[in-house]
């Protein structure tokens, strides 16, 4: 026990707090809303705000310019745009989730394995059955997904190294290596998974259709419900076992429905971008920041930060190395590791 | 200097700081001039009992191919009286692999064996300290970006200097990142996992861009390989690992307090502190002279020093049985991805199937007790 998140969750906050709180949030969801704008203007070919405007709502239009506008917006930038949204939410609450559960400042959705799961199943389920179409695949790198972080979380809540920092570390980084090298193994003997992997792997919002995106909006909806109905057990785990048990909070059942509920939510994430690392914990130290350590206002405000970062990454690499893209999965990762690297410097984790 | 976290974490984690498992020896020491050590007949023992077992591996690993030889005339090939047939086969065809097994067994062992030490947390290997993804994104960045054509001109010799230089500078990186007022073993760790976390990053990203055919080569870059070594080949490797154990030698018989932690080893002086630096360097280098040679294969770092530890039962990873139990657990993967599976495989493959059980196994274990 004893890690430097582990603080006091305020009781209840003063008036002005809770308002500060509130703006805070609203002022989020405006950002939120700004940057999926400008996501929806951004890209290969640089739309004006009317254009867009046109794309979204116009009636269509004989005018081929016009229509070819249309076309972009419906087709490449309102599911791009979308898709980072979700799962921007989802990595955000899936960290904050994972952190508040383990109680561990460096947890982080990608280091439970769900990243290598999902990437293993999709490359044997490409090389077996000979699948191209991502909405075939994407069920079973959920499947894969969902069995690895269950199995890391399992292995590493065995005996008495329960919810310490270093044990998660060290159970998710073995399984990941596991991972790795077999599905290596796999890929190397089948080309067109290999093929399918490399892009998969570097996590990106692009390039997915509504009917992937649908599905996993609907799997993240239900680990986000999940999640709500578990911040005040959180807030009340944080101050020990043994305490929330005196509190009557029913321990494993909050951590079973917490596991399910990372597990939606990091799974469907990765099964529609690939793996990216770091947003959750990022956003998860961010919220923090900002709001203290009541779960019940952290979880929002991370889910919210984990949209607007995974949207402004995703915009960042559409304009860096023009006239190619960078991954959102790789800006993340380039923003994300320095920031842990600070963090870990500043010896915010010494304690933990 | 600060209190060094790395020697109560890991016992936090379940996981034992090295050496608590086993009771101190006391043993008789031997003084031969300036130089004095401990008699410890089960350590020495142990590792005469490894370095025959690393031997008989090493050559029935050469006898196995496509053109089986037996053990008796590997071994008198070996020592220069076998068949001018055998001769060709085993000394052009067969040894170099083999050679290049051993040298990168030995040396991850060895590196483990160091930074495990240091850290005083079998966590901190080369693995997790970033320097093989640093070597394999250089490799991959060769291979790749330059479409083959300068792939070509760095000859395979050329491609495994880049990567150990590749390997050299992320580990001096993760070292200076993780350096305030001192070396902590906790924030060595997580330094290294966030700049291996950039490396992989920019590996994929290089994987994406690349031509396909250039992608399966990479990919055999990032799981660790033995194929189609020549005496070429690991030439860079086999000067950098026989000078870095040389060093490694002369200087680790003056580093005892290693395992006592950083408060002691500073009482002792400066000269503790110098040393320690020039053991963690040469770790580095070690890491990146067998990634160069055999790309980053996976956990044999991490898992020998760990059984070496276990078998000598020796309060801290033995230099000497590290390296011997790396080398044979390389080369016994390499003889097992060739002789015993229905495809062949790169090596890394079979020691990530070996050590992430290990790992897990060590966790599980940890915990229970």
């Amino acid at each position: 026990m004893g890690t430097t998140t582990v603080e006091r969750p305020a009781p209840g906050g003063t008036k002005g707090a809770r308002r500060r709180r509130v703006v805070g949030l609203a002022t989020l969801v405006v950002i939120l809303v700004v940057t999926g704008a400008v996501s929806l203007a951004v890209g290969a070919r640089a739309l004006s705000p009317a254009e867009v405007w046109h794309g979204l709502f116009a009636e269509p239009d004989p005018d081929r310019r016009l229509t070819e506008i249309r076309l972009i917006v419906e087709t490449v930038r309102v599911p791009r745009t979308v898709l980072a949204i979700v799962s921007g939410i989802a990595l955000g609450v899936g960290g904050a989730l994972i952190q508040g559960y383990t109680r561990n400042p460096i947890a982080d959705t990608g280091l439970l394995g769900v990243n290598t799961g999902a990437s293993f199943a999709v490359v044997t389920v490409i090389a077996v059955f000979g699948f191209s179409n991502p909405f075939q695949y994407v069920w079973f790198a959920f499947l894969g997904a969902a069995v690895a972080g269950v199995v890391v979380f399992g292995l590493a809540s065995i005996g008495r190294g329960a919810g310490n920092p270093l044990t998660l570390a060290l159970a998710g980084q073995g399984i990941t290596v596991f991972l790795a090298a077999m599905t290596t193994a796999v890929a190397l003997s089948d080309q067109a998974s290999l093929n399918a992997l490399r892009f998969w792997r570097a996590g990106s919002v692009a390039g997915v259709g509504f009917d992937v995106i649908w599905p996993v909006t609907a799997f993240i909806a239900a680990g986000l419900v999940a999640a709500l109905t578990t911040l005040p057990a959180i807030n009340l785990l944080n101050l020990g076992d043994d305490v929330a048990r005196g509190l009557g909070v029913n321990i494993a059942l909050s951590r079973i429905v917490g596991i399910v509920a990372i597990t939606l939510l990091a799974g469907a994430a990765t099964a529609a971008c690939g793996p990216i690392a770091f947003l959750g914990l990022m956003v998860a130290h961010v919220a923090r920041y900002l709001t203290g350590p009541d779960y019940r206002w952290l979880v929002p405000y991370a889910g919210l930060l984990g949209a607007i970062v995974l949207l402004v990454c995703d915009i960042v690499g559409r304009l860096v190395v023009r006239p190619g893209e960078l991954d959102a999965g790789v800006v993340v990762a380039l923003l994300g590791a320095p920031f842990f690297a600070g963090l870990v410097w500043r010896g915010k984790f010494k304690s933990a | 200097m600060e209190p060094n976290k790395a020697g109560v974490e890991p016992n936090e984690a379940g996981l034992k700081p090295n050496g608590t498992d086993v009771k101190p020896s006391v043993a008789p020491g031997v003084r031969l001039g300036h130089v004095s050590f401990v008699w410890r007949p089960w350590l020495v023992g142990v590792t005469l009992l490894l370095a025959a077992a690393t031997f008989l591996v090493f050559c029935v690993s050469i006898g196995v191919g496509d053109f089986p030889i037996g053990l008796p005339q590997v071994i008198a090939t070996i020592f220069g009286r076998g068949e001018q047939v055998d001769e060709f086969v085993i000394m052009d065809l067969r040894m170099p692999r083999a050679m290049a097994g051993l040298l990168v067994g030995v040396a991850l062992g060895v590196s483990g064996a160091i930074t495990q030490s240091i850290a005083r947390n079998p966590l901190a290997s080369p693995d997790i300290l970033g320097i093989t993804w640093g070597a394999s994104a250089v490799a991959v960045f060769l291979v790749t970006v330059s479409g083959g054509t300068a792939a070509a001109i760095v000859s395979s010799v050329g491609l495994s200097a880049a990567a150990l230089a590749g390997g050299l500078g992320t580990g001096l990186l993760v070292y200076f990142l993780a350096w305030r007022r001192g070396i902590d073993g906790f924030r060595l760790i997580l330094i290294g996992i966030s700049v291996s976390a950039v490396m992989e990053a920019i590996t994929n990203w290089l994987l994406v861009k690349a031509d396909i055919r250039d992608v399966a080569r990479a990919q055999v870059w990032l799981v660790g390989s033995l194929d189609d070594r020549s005496w070429d080949g690991i030439r860079v490797a086999l000067w950098c690992t026989l000078g870095l154990l040389v060093v490694v030698a002369c200087v680790a018989f003056q580093f005892k307090p290693m395992h006592l932690g950083d408060e002691v080893a500073a009482g002792l002086g400066v000269r503790y502190s110098r040393v320690r630096a020039v053991l963690l360097l040469c770790a580095v280098l070690l890491a990146a002279a067998a990634v160069g040679a055999a790309g980053p294969v996976p956990f044999v770092a991490l898992v020998a020093p760990q059984v070496a530890m276990r078998l000598a039962r020796f309060p801290t990873p033995p230099m000497v049985a590290s390296g011997l139990v790396g080398a044979l657990l390389l080369i016994g993967s390499d003889l097992l991805a060739r002789a015993a599976l229905p495809v062949s495989l790169p090596v890394g493959v079979v020691t990530a199937a070996i050590g992430g059980p290990f790992l897990v196994y060590l966790l599980v274990r940890a915990n229970l007790k």
